[in-house]
């Protein structure tokens, strides 16, 4: 099965992460990245920049409408995924678990609705 | 055999052997709503045809044999809709041709951790047991927990549903994630245990769920006979069922523990009880529900020489608030200590407690009541008996405070 990892965290808390602790964050996710790759079950990541420079459109109401900012305007904000292939659920939350998103944020465990 | 005979000894299979076949098909599929549907039309193709042709030898590898051949179609048809190849020949495995009867795997650990997985909301535990174990239908466990049969059996399927989209797998914790796992299985065998015993308002259905917890508790104690607290939960249900009998009585009005008619109790039930306590405690790990079944044990003790041991009472309830604290040890540890050490010592006891835990919790206010009335705390007294008995929803606990009340006014 394919599952989704969608990483939550606070962005304001983000303001007033040091240089040392943004570098010790990039190596903790390509260690992570590594991990994965080696287990065989990485498909896809992304990181994302803040919230502040989404961009919503939608064709909902008839016509094109394009909006500044994201979609719900929460303190807690996506930012980023990632996507793996594991046998069960159960397997997947032991990698969400090691995901270094965890340890600062939420990371929400999805599946896959598309036939395999 | 007539055709009445074998009815019969369908729906006995189908009660006995329910919970083992389900546990099988929803292992092998992970979905335990095509497992119920595959199975129940299979029971009703066994009172079609068994009348005619007889039982077969085998009835629980000829259910299995009809279930998987009916999900592997309805799977075969999906995968046609969705044009999907790769889903055909996975189903393959499901067939098989023939069934070894010494051989059908007991998946019912199984199913009753996928239940109580994590991931699944801890209030649907209970339920989806009580479904997928037991074959209770909704509407009987919508009656048990006062919740309308739709609204139940919505919760039912919307659990079912995440279990096989999630792809939660029907499978054992590892030894990491045991503790944790199996603590919410025994949590919600008993659930089923404590609805009945807590308000009898849900009528007929109430009254067997006790019985049934017990049946799953059993059960845990064959899958998993060296987990000390699945010992201990065994048995403090086996000792508190031996006493149902005596809690109410001729008027149908509550009888406190120590005052029931010990003639009542269920010889049989007790000692096995005492047994699986005593199989706990060899194990050495000590828990919460062996400390609550020993609290059950000392009570019972009383059957000896007529005392009842409020010391070893208060020291368990100790032990209780240090390794998994809640309101109600809380309260017995108070009530324990007015026995031992006096009334005010009691009620010392329970002003520890943060008010604001147990302003509602009715067990709260009837103990007070009790220790101020020994104190001759008249007034006071009344007055805790009045909210007790404001918190009351059971008439048999309302007619005993009321009384206990009148008593004191």
């Amino acid at each position: 099965m394919r599952y989704t990892f969608l990483l939550y965290r606070n962005e304001s808390a983000m303001d007033n992460v040091t240089p040392e602790q943004m570098n010790e964050a990039r190596a903790a996710f390509v260690g992570y990245i590594q991990a994965l790759k080696d287990a065989d079950i990485f498909l896809a990541t992304d990181w994302l920049l803040p919230s502040s420079t989404a961009t919503t459109i939608t064709l909902r109401d008839g016509s094109r409408r394009i909006q500044d900012g994201p979609y719900a305007d929460t303190k807690e904000q996506m930012g980023g995924y990632f996507a793996i292939e594991a046998p069960d659920l159960d397997t997947a939350l032991e990698w969400a678990e090691k995901c270094p998103a965890a340890r600062y944020g939420v990371v929400e465990v999805r599946a896959s609705a598309m036939p395999a | 055999m007539t055709s009445n005979q074998t009815h019969e000894r369908a729906v006995q299979i189908a009660r006995s052997s329910y919970g083992r076949l389900l546990a099988i098909l929803a292992a092998k599929t992970g979905d335990i709503s095509a497992a119920e549907e595959a199975l129940s039309e299979a029971f009703k193709r066994a009172l079609e045809t068994w009348p005619d042709k007889g039982i077969p030898n085998n009835p629980e590898a000829w259910l299995i044999t009809v279930s998987r051949n009916l999900i592997l179609d309805y799977k075969r048809s999906a995968a046609v809709r969705l044009q999907s190849a790769v889903e055909v020949e996975d189903i393959q495995e499901l067939v098989m041709s023939q069934i070894d009867p010494d051989e059908i795997p007991d998946e019912r650990l199984k199913l009753l951790f996928v239940c109580a997985h994590p991931a699944i909301d801890s209030k649907i535990h209970t339920p989806l047991m009580l479904q997928s174990v037991l074959g209770f239908e909704a509407e009987d466990i919508g009656t048990a927990f006062l919740i309308p049969t739709a609204t139940m059996a919505q919760r039912l399927v919307r659990a079912k549903r995440k279990i096989k989209d999630a792809g939660i797998a029907f499978s054992l914790p590892d030894q990491s994630q045991m503790q944790d796992r199996l603590e919410s299985v025994l949590e919600a065998i008993y659930g089923a245990y404590a609805l009945e015993w807590d308000s009898p308002a849900g009528g007929d259905i109430r009254d067997d769920l006790a019985f049934e917890a017990l049946y799953l508790a059993d059960l845990l104690v064959e899958l998993l006979p060296s987990e000390a607290e699945v010992l201990g939960l065994a048995a403090l249900l086996s000792l508190s069922i031996a006493r149902r009998e005596s809690r109410y009585g001729e008027d149908g009005e509550f009888i406190p523990l120590d005052m029931q008619d010990m003639a009542k109790w269920d010889r049989l039930k007790l000692s096995r009880g005492n047994v699986l306590l005593e199989r706990a405690q060899k194990l050495g790990q000590i828990g919460r529900f062996q400390l609550e079944a020993a609290i059950q044990s000392v009570h019972c003790d009383r059957l000896a020489n007529g005392l009842t041991d409020w010391n070893s009472i208060a020291q368990l309830y100790e032990g209780i608030m240090r390794i998994a604290p809640t309101i109600g040890a809380a309260v017995g540890r108070a009530a324990a200590v007015g026995k031992v050490f006096g009334s005010e010592t009691g009620l010392m006891s329970l002003n520890l407690i943060d008010p604001k835990a147990i302003e509602n919790f009715q067990p709260a206010w009837a103990t007070r009541a009790h220790l101020l009335e020994e104190l001759g705390e008249n007034e006071e007294a009344i007055r805790a008996f009045d909210r007790a008995l404001s918190l009351t929803v059971e008439s048999p606990v309302k007619r005993y405070l009321q009384h206990k009340k009148n008593q004191v006014a």
